[in-house]
């Protein structure tokens, strides 16, 4: 029967229906590098367990079927603990794909292979890709791949995607897939297989997964698969319910626990003769880099020699000096400003119009000036350093060197990627605090990342404001990092909820391949770009609207009573009204301010530490509130907003007192 | 041979008045069973006790059985504060029942898995039981948790004991299965560990759970 319906699926294929294959495996073992080798899409690959956070779809021919490619992030199970795990099985539950790649790490095959064993348990068409064999090779792993595909009795082919080996003959077994008919046949202990019998006979309904593999699902409690099994078992369910709460019942101090163990010895088996270790550990230099970079003797220091070169040398002195001064002095005031300007008074009969394209808050010599000339340099280099960083490896490195200090402020070591890349872009960075496991941990996260952290926009221009005046600088830096371990530390004992655990594999340190390094600053940057610019743009025409319709200035009357509170003209309030619409416009405006001479040095202080911590721009404000919820988003602002502008007061009161000018 | 709860008080009161008071016999009143107790008649038929004139003392047999009846007490008492974390009168009433239900075997796994104990949480010997010659002659050193480890020592995986089946299921996801090879690279700041050839990194709330026998 089951074979009359197979023939039925093929036929409705071969008419022209678009054919489906998922890729499916560990964390960081080059899902996503395969994804794009096949698909000449690309997606954000990194040495990072983690990245994928959300599903990629490309189309790929092969031959002359269409086929559409499903990335999926990492899980270590098919019974799934976090969220990512959840959105990677829900493809294999719903989606019903024709084929299953299931990418595994040459390296570590007895502990990846448990996945496969339950992949041909729940009776799906599965192709093993045994990656990464290029490094296990290097290490002196010697793998028997035919013996391993015999046991298994499903296609599996070696692979070094990164060294795109192997690509060609994954295409022809997808594009040959037939299922087995003599898949490994998975027998587990006398009782469990007596245990997984009484519940798959009490299983009536339809299933995409095989009901054995469902039914040992059920016993490990997983609330997703139950509801699926009620759904389609309907008034027979509550039997099934009552036998699977007895079982769990009775085998309740080691379920899990036991059911790993059989697996394992499985995995055992299969892999006998098939893999031959090295007699001797080889110690390459990446391990020692590694070793290196996570004592804290050498980590420490290894971190001060990144964050000088990397963050201030590359991103702050060359990136948002050098090319900010080429971009944005020389090419945009020194040229295209004029000249656009001379063409726009010339072709343009109305001076109102002509200040929407050029005039002060013109959209050309304003909203583009600062995206392209300011915000373009700062962020490349930026994203340059990051990606560098992010494939040699060393994040998670940095990760577990932080977790201690992390873990005070309520947020394990996971956190550092999201904050690091704050000092990027904080809208990017508060998606990414979705990798992190609990609720409480992400706020926290999200609130820092909304009050303390400068995006590298602002960070560059605010570091350019206050370079002339070191002291204002250094008040600056103290001030911020003062309030970021305050709100940090409050935070971690106001909230409620269970302090978070830390636990991250660490990839092998890897030497960055340069073309890698530069596409993802390009996705990154394109993915930037799209999103400020029209942003920059819209915030010139409602600047140039308030101006026109004279709101503007009452808004800025308005806002006089409170800057002279924390002690600045009444001009300051445009750069507050900038920096809504993003942080760093913000800043750039101040910058504005500056060379006009209307600001002191106390003043610029204030105003610098007030625009930092004030209101995240709107897109930061808009992914909040996707990422939190409307409530949490809302509160996370109103508290910014009450905080910065405290702070302000407190530190203008300070200054003054000390007499700082 | 299974013996009454009762019995096994009336050997533990002689033994620790013969072993670490250095009396030949006890009165029966200062065992803490009533004279008209069957129990007595159980330790007689079984002969394991002598009682002459209001004195109760050891036969050789009764000897080592209420050494062993001691020692089942005294681990059950480090079961409780060590494992269980129940302390004081709580934990002493506790370990008073529980000691019944160590014989036939549980004793050698439960003085195993605390690391073959020479000491009660009150500071007195427990006398060593078979498991611990073993143990000593083999230079095993035991089992410890993770955070014990020195940085480059391995050893196998025993056993994760966790309160929490998601955390569990975490370690299990990184290899951490009983019968598996860890080798402990760092404990500072954060323990790092490889098995098989992967690294991973765990804070020490989760390294605390990892229990792991020792190679030396």
């Amino acid at each position: 029967m089951g074979k009359c319906c197979n023939v039925g699926t093929e036929q409705l294929k071969s008419a022209g229906a678009i054919k489906k294959v998922a890729l499916v495996g560990n964390p960081n073992v080059g899902k996503s590098v395969l994804f794009n080798a096949l698909t000449g899409a690309y997606v954000t690959v990194s040495n990072y367990p983690g990245t994928s956070v959300e599903v990629s779809r490309g189309n790929t021919l092969i031959g002359n079927v269409h086929w559409e490619v499903v990335d999926t992030p990492g899980m270590y199970a098919i019974h799934t603990i976090t969220e990512e795990e959840r959105v990677a099985r829900e493809i294999l539950l719903n989606e019903k794909p024709d084929v299953i790649l299931h990418v595994l790490d040459a390296r570590n095959l007895e502990r990846m292979l448990s996945m496969t064993v339950q992949l041909i348990e729940a009776e799906l068409p599965v192709i093993l890709i045994v990656n990464i064999l290029d490094e296990a090779e290097r290490i002196g792993l010697q793998i028997d791949l035919p013996l391993l595909e015999k046991r298994l009795g499903i296609p599996v082919i070696g692979a070094a995607t990164a060294r795109k080996r192997g690509i060609g003959e994954i295409r022809k077994a997808i594009s040959e897939y037939r299922l087995s008919d003599s898949p490994l046949k998975v027998v587990y202990g006398r009782n469990l297989e007596r245990d997984i019998l009484e519940v798959q006979k009490l299983m009536q309904g339809k299933y995409l997964f095989a009901r054995r593999a469902l039914a040992l699902l059920l016993l490990q409690q997983d609330e997703e698969v139950t509801g699926i099994v009620r759904e389609a078992e309907g008034g027979n369910f509550p039997l099934l319910e009552q036998k699977v709460k007895e079982i769990f019942f009775e085998r309740r101090e080691s379920f899990h626990l036991d059911l790993s163990m059989e697996r394992r010895e499985i995995a055992r088996e299969v892999l006998r003769d098939v893999v031959t270790f090295p007699e001797k550990d080889l110690v390459t230099w990446q391990e020692k880099l590694s070793t290196f970079s996570v004592k804290p003797l050498t980590g420490v220091p290894l971190l001060i020699v990144v964050i000088y070169f990397g963050l201030y040398q590359f991103v702050g002195v060359f990136g948002a000096g050098t090319l900010v001064d080429i971009m944005e002095g020389k090419l945009f005031e020194e040229h295209f400003n004029p000249w656009i300007t001379g063409i726009a008074v010339a072709y343009i009969p109305w001076e109102t119009i002509q200040e929407l394209f050029v005039g002060e808050y013109g959209i050309i010599t304003l909203g583009i000036r600062y995206a392209v000339g300011i915000i373009l340099p700062i962020v490349a280099t930026f994203f340059i350093f990051f990606s560098f960083l992010e494939d040699t490896g060393y994040f998670p490195r940095l990760a577990l060197l932080v977790d201690r200090v992390f873990k005070r402020f309520g947020m394990s070591g996971r956190a550092v990627i999201p904050m690091v890349l704050g000092f990027g872009c904080d809208t990017m960075a508060t998606m990414v605090t979705r990798t992190l496991e609990s609720t409480r941990e992400r706020v926290i996260a999200t609130l820092l990342l909304a009050l303390a952290i400068p995006c590298s926009a602002q960070l560059g221009v605010i570091i350019g404001l206050l370079s002339k005046s070191p002291g204002a600088l250094f008040i600056w830096g103290g001030t911020m990092l003062f309030l970021a371990l305050l709100v940090g530390f409050l935070a971690a004992r106001v909230m409620p909820g269970k302090p978070p655990i830390f636990y991250m594999e660490l990839p092998p340190m890897r030497l960055p391949q340069i073309g890698n390094v530069l596409t993802k600053t390009y996705t990154r940057m394109q993915w930037y770009f799209l999103e400020i610019l029209p942003l920059f743009i819209i915030a010139s025409i409602l600047l140039w609207l308030g101006k026109v319709t004279r709101f503007f200035e009452k808004l800025v009357t308005v806002m006089t009573p409170a800057m002279g509170a924390i002690g600045l003209p009444k001009e300051a309030a445009v750069a507050f009204i900038f920096g809504f619409f993003r942080r760093d416009y913000g800043s750039a405006g101040l910058y504005d301010l500056q060379s006009k001479g209307l600001m002191d040095g106390r003043q610029l202080t204030v105003a610098a530490v007030t625009l930092t911590l004030f209101i995240p721009c709107v897109a930061q404000f808009l992914v909040m509130k996707n990422e939190r919820g409307w409530k949490t988003a809302l509160g996370i602002a109103l508290f910014v907003t009450v905080f910065a502008w405290s702070s302000g007061y407190i530190l203008n009161r300070l200054l003054l007192a000390v007499g700082f000018a | 041979m299974k013996l009454s709860e009762h019995a096994e008080e009336i050997l533990e009161a002689i033994w620790v008045a013969t072993e670490e008071k250095g009396d030949f016999c006890l009165e029966i009143e200062k065992t803490g069973v009533s004279p008209d107790d069957p129990a007595y008649a159980e330790l007689t038929a079984n002969a394991l006790v002598e009682i002459r004139e209001g004195m109760i003392c050891f036969r050789p047999e009764g000897k080592k059985e209420g050494e062993m009846t001691i020692r089942r007490h005294r681990l059950a008492e480090r079961l409780m504060m060590d494992v269980l974390n129940i302390r004081g009168e709580d934990g002493d009433s506790k370990a008073c029942k529980f000691e019944h239900l160590l014989n036939e075997g549980v004793d050698t796994k439960i003085c195993t898995m605390l690391n073959h104990p020479k000491t009660c949480p009150h500071g007195k010997p427990i006398p060593p039981g078979e498991c611990c010659e073993d143990a000593r002659s083999k230079g095993d050193l035991g089992i410890v948790t993770l955070t014990e480890f020195k940085s480059g020592q391995a050893g196998e995986i025993a056993y994760i004991q966790s309160e929490d089946s998601k955390k569990m299921q975490k370690l299990m996801a990184m290899g951490v299965l009983p019968g598996n090879r860890i080798t402990l690279m760092q404990s500072f700041p954060s323990y790092i560990f490889r098995v098989g050839y992967s690294e991973f990194a765990i804070d020490s709330e989760l390294a605390r759970e990892i229990f792991i026998r020792k190679e030396g």
